[in-house]
């Protein structure tokens, strides 16, 4: 029997002790969990479906299973760069070609919960990025950036999707802040509570759909549907997140953790 | 919070009343006549050769061994005699003891007997309705002549479905259909709608206009998933009597994700909002089904293809769900209606059918115990065709 | 131009035969059969091997017909007939068999009626009876024949203004009778209190116009005058018969019976009238249809029965003997055999081996079916007038 390697033996021994924290940063997928509304004249997103086939019954008497289908964009899910329009000529775009070296990377956590509960429709701008690293420190590159709006904590009520007469209201980034985020912090991706990577009311923006839009376009990732944000530290954990390997996919529900050191 | 309004109260501990059905055994020929009372109308035999009206149905003319037609007749009819049944070994009407019946000249011809409306006596002048009996079956009931149905005379309430006092569920009560469905019922006295709100929800679910009338509560409801209806039903948390289930999904064209929508709506769906609903309503005294199902559902319809495929599909389930529920004496009512008046046939020239028209035709159906309703030109005129010459019909859909 | 109907000589009846009533049986209509049988040959000592006509009638012999039956019980009859026709059912064979003899195709003929009664067998019958009862009559409250009579009655009484004491009177009177009868099911005396009293089942039918299911057989030999002396047998000849399904299809309402279109070929076949005959055995499923009887086969005009019944007697010693043996409505109604036991009471009383008492001097017998209520009436009617042999 050989060793593990120390740095693997350390991050092993972390977590058994507990000096290495996980979080779940994933909702529970279930046929009620909202997914994201598009005006009606473009195609919905499919929930997340679920049938059983046999439940130690007379259709399997001694197993218990389930057929499920939804859209890959369904639940806590992931953002291929090929998900948009702007992606679609980034090399290994798709779900099936990202690279393990991605899989884990660290993340910052940017607290806009007071804001967000202020205004549902609350913008995170350039100047308000630069403010919180002034109060913060400077986002380092090669980081998640995930931003705690406490949306997660609405799920299960009608302010989730948040969906009124002239749309969905909810929180997000502009043009600006995504253009600081992803070409001067060179960030891995956007991660964030809510359904969708950019603000609910986003398609009206000047340059509309922003978080896609440049994220994607870059090569980047998006994580939506977070929830438990809020245990995480400003700098300092460490997110786990693997999408299905479909073949040719946009996107993939999956299960996201976070390692944190400390108590 | 808004709170159910009082429903009947009930002893906890009563055991659950078995429901039962008229005998059933029926003769080819009474099928016939059965198949044409579930659309409404009063028909009789007719001879092709020497014009002789017959009744109970038979398969020659017994005057001169002709071909019969069924054809339409008059309703009126004079009361001969009557009795009061007060024994009987049959389950169902041993429920029902006393049960009034006679014997009647009908203008038509000849001699029938009939359901009694409470106010006839012989020597009167009745109307006959040829209504479905719990068991699906055609009977013959008089009514005083030039009167209303009566919805308070206990033996007319067997052959129709009362609306007043009831507690009804609509599957979907988003759609301008929904709606009107929704507030012809609470016009009509429904104890208890549940108006189901499909998701997405929307903030202004809680002050919807339909949650705002007394005696309607919203409802999210999802047949697209099981555990979801399941989940709305448990809400109701009561007996249920009527389900009308409005819920559909039109688009034209041949996108395959909206086709697996209509799919799944229109067929899957019924199969779930069916099978969770029937032990609810097999339980109940008048419990009924009501589906709206398009009229493309008989040929298909090119433009609407995959829509008509889903509403066909959708319309063999029905009658199949009518066979499982005749034997509890559950009525499956089917409301076909060509387009309607709203935003799934914008680009469908009229005549076309307003949503309130469709919903007043439910209460209606519900009301004169009707499997069968065609609403307005379009669907009244594709069933005539589609009965006459159905190839044809199918032929001149798809032309 | 109307032909003379030939007459029935050379034919006889004889051995009148009642397999004792049971309200509820077990058994099946092969077993009741069987025992009718048994009883014939201890009658007359004619075995499986003498009897060369079978005429069955039964509604609980399903899945078999006449043609099961004989093989069931071992006969090998040159001549068989099967009747559906219940209440008619009696008449109709005796008619049948009749004139088999006569022409030669049988010597000896058993007609056997047989029915059980199990327990849920009433309301199975029933659900199965006609395509028309089906189809127009059980879907209308499932009342039975108690409904489709009370119908009747309905009518009758209103067209004309006969009461329910007179139909109380025929109940009381046959009750009467059956006192006398060993096999009788309803052996307790009745009064017209008792009988207006009862509770209602189908208005205006009550109670006691209703029959008893029950199980039961019934039998007789039709043979000719020679075989039956040479057994020493007491016989006697059939002076007329009449038949009619069906008559007057156009009548609303079933105020008169088949016996109408043909009563005067019964009695001008028979050489007698109506009052020269000794008793009545007049087909009693309800009181309505004796009322019937007594008008369509001319012991009154039409219209009158209720002044005849007021003004009549008929209990065993009354101007008019009706159903001796207490009839269908005092003795029960075993199936298709209820329309038997009026041949074999009719019989037994003009051959004077009454079953209980004797009706005096009586010689002359009219006897009355009605069977078979298809859809709102009954379709088949048949009568004989029978005079004993000297």
């Amino acid at each position: 029997m050989t060793a593990l390697d120390p740095t693997l033996a350390g991050l092993i021994a972390g977590i058994a002790t507990q000096r290495i924290r996980t979080v779940d940063l994933t909702n529970i997928l279930s046929p009620d969990f909202p997914v994201i509304v598009l005006p009606a004249e473009f195609g919905q997103c499919e929930p997340f479906r679920m049938e059983t086939v046999s439940r130690y019954d007379g259709n399997g008497p001694a197993w218990y299973w389930n057929n499920i289908s939804m859209n890959e964009h369904t639940g806590t899910h992931f953002d291929a760069p090929a998900h948009w329009i702007t992606g679609r000529d980034v090399p290994n775009g798709t779900v099936d070609a990202v690279s393990p070296a991605d899989f884990i990377h660290p993340a910052v956590v940017i607290d806009i919960s007071n804001e967000a509960a202020a205004d549902e429709d609350f913008i995170v701008t350039r100047a308000f990025l630069e403010a919180w690293e002034a109060s913060h420190g400077p986002i380092p590159p090669r980081h998640w950036i995930l931003l705690r709006s406490d949306w997660s904590k609405r799920v299960g009520t009608l302010s989730y999707l948040n969906l009124k007469d002239d749309g969905a209201h909810s929180p997000g980034p502009d043009a600006g802040a995504m253009r600081f985020l992803v070409l001067e912090r060179d960030c891995v991706g956007l991660g964030v509570e809510t359904v969708g990577t950019d603000a609910g009311q986003a398609a009206h923006f000047n340059e509309p759909l922003p978080a896609h839009s440049i994220l994607h376009g870059n090569g980047r990732f998006g994580l939506q549907c977070l929830t438990n944000l809020d245990q995480l530290p400003a700098f300092g954990s460490v997110i786990v997140a693997m999408p299905l390997k479909i073949r040719g996919g946009s996107g993939s529900p999956l299960r996201v953790m976070a390692l944190v050191a400390g108590h | 919070m808004s709170q159910h309004p009082p429903r009947d109260k009930r002893d906890p501990l009563a055991r659950r009343k078995d429901r039962h059905v008229p005998p059933g055994l029926r003769s080819s020929a009474m099928h016939a006549m059965s198949a044409r009372a579930a659309a409404g109308c009063f028909v009789l035999q007719a001879c092709q050769d020497c014009g002789a009206v017959t009744y109970p149905p038979r398969d020659a003319c017994p005057r001169c061994w002709g071909e019969l037609l069924w054809q339409d007749q008059a309703r009126g009819a004079l009361v001969l005699c009557e009795t009061t049944i007060r024994a009987t070994t049959d389950l169902y009407f041993r429920d029902h003891l006393p049960w009034r019946m006679g014997k009647l000249a009908l203008d038509a011809g000849p001699t029938a007997l009939a359901h009694l409306h409470a106010d006839l006596k012989p020597g009167d002048r009745a109307d006959m309705h040829l209504m479905l009996d719990k068991g699906g079956n055609a009977a013959l009931f008089a009514l005083p002549a030039g009167g209303r149905p009566d919805m308070d005379d206990h033996q007319w309430r067997e052959f129709t479905v009362p609306v007043k006092d009831r507690i009804v569920l609509v599957s979907d009560a988003r759609s301008a259909i929904g709606r009107a469905v929704v507030k012809a019922l609470h016009s009509a006295g429904a104890g208890l709608i549940f108006a189901g709100m499909a998701p997405p929800s929307r903030a202004a679910d809680l002050t919807d206009e339909l949650s705002g009338l007394d005696r309607v509560q919203t409802l999210p409801f999802d047949i697209t998933d099981s555990s979801l209806v399941a989940e709305g039903i448990s809400k109701i948390a009561g007996p249920l009597d009527i389900v009308i289930n409005t819920a559909r999904f039109v688009r034209g064209g041949r996108n395959l994700v909206d086709q697996k929508r209509m799919m799944d709506i229109a067929v899957l769906g019924f199969m779930r909002l069916s099978a969770a609903c029937a032990p609810l309503l097999a339980g109940r005294p008048a419990g009924a089904f009501v589906d709206l199902v398009s009229i493309q559902a008989l040929a298909g319809e090119a433009g609407f293809a995959g829509y008509a495929a889903a509403e066909a599909a959708r319309l063999s389930l029905l009658h199949s769900f009518r066979h499982d529920m005749r034997a509890q004496g559950v009525r499956v009512l089917s409301i076909f209606s060509g387009p309607s008046d709203d935003e799934d046939h914008q680009s469908v020239p009229p005549p076309k059918v307003a949503p309130s028209r469709l919903a007043r035709e439910v209460v209606e159906a519900l009301h004169m115990g009707r499997e069968t309703t065609c609403v307005g030109e379009v669907a009244s005129d594709a069933m005539e065709r589609w009965l006459a010459d159905p190839a044809l019909f199918v032929r001149e859909k798809n032309l | 131009m109307t032909r003379t109907r030939i007459s029935y000589d050379g034919v006889v009846l004889c051995a009148p035969v009642t397999v004792p009533y049971e309200r509820y049986s077990s058994q099946t209509a092969h077993w009741w059969a069987g025992r009718a049988l048994r009883a014939l040959t201890g009658a007359t000592g004619f075995g499986p091997g003498d009897i060369d006509g079978f005429c069955f009638a039964s509604f609980s012999a399903a899945p078999d017909t006449a043609v099961g039956m004989v093989q069931h019980l071992g006969l090998s009859p040159r001549w068989l007939d099967h009747l559906p026709t219940g209440g008619a059912s009696g008449v109709m064979a005796l008619r049948r068999a009749a004139r088999a003899v006569q022409c030669g195709d049988a010597d000896i003929v058993a007609c056997v009626a047989a029915d059980t009664n199990h327990l849920d067998s009433f309301r199975q019958t029933l659900a199965g009876f006609s395509r028309f009862s089906q189809d127009a009559v059980y879907p209308y409250g499932f009342g039975g024949p108690n409904a489709t009579f009370a119908l009747i009655t309905d009518a009758y009484m209103r067209t004309y203004g006969i009461g329910r004491e007179h139909f109380g009177k025929l109940c009381v009177a046959q009750r009467r009778n059956a006192l006398f009868n060993p096999l009788a099911l309803m052996r307790t005396e009745l009064t017209l209190d008792d009988y207006l009293r009862a509770r209602p089942i189908s208005d205006p039918v009550h109670l006691f116009d209703c029959v008893m299911p029950c199980a039961g057989a019934e039998a007789f030999i039709v043979t000719t005058p020679e075989i039956a002396a040479a057994r020493g047998l007491k016989t006697a000849r059939i002076l007329a018969t009449i038949e009619r399904h069906n008559a007057f299809p156009d009548d609303p309402v079933q105020l008169r019976g088949g016996w109408a279109m043909d009563v005067d070929d019964l009695w001008s076949m028979a050489g007698i009238g109506p009052e020269q005959v000794h008793m009545l055995q007049a087909y009693d499923d309800y009181p309505v249809i004796v009322a019937m009887q007594l008008e369509d086969l001319g012991f009154c005009p039409k219209g009158q029965a209720a002044d005849f019944i007021a003004r009549t007697g008929f209990e065993i010693d009354g101007d008019l003997p009706l159903n001796t043996n207490g009839g269908q409505l005092s003795a029960g109604q075993a199936g298709a055999a209820g329309g038997f036991q009026n041949v074999t009471e009719g019989l037994r009383q003009v051959l004077h081996q009454p079953l209980g008492a004797q009706v005096p001097d009586a010689r002359t017998a009219a006897l009355s079916g009605f069977g078979l209520v298809n859809y709102d009436r009954g379709v088949c009617t048949a009568a004989a007038v029978i005079e004993a042999c000297r």
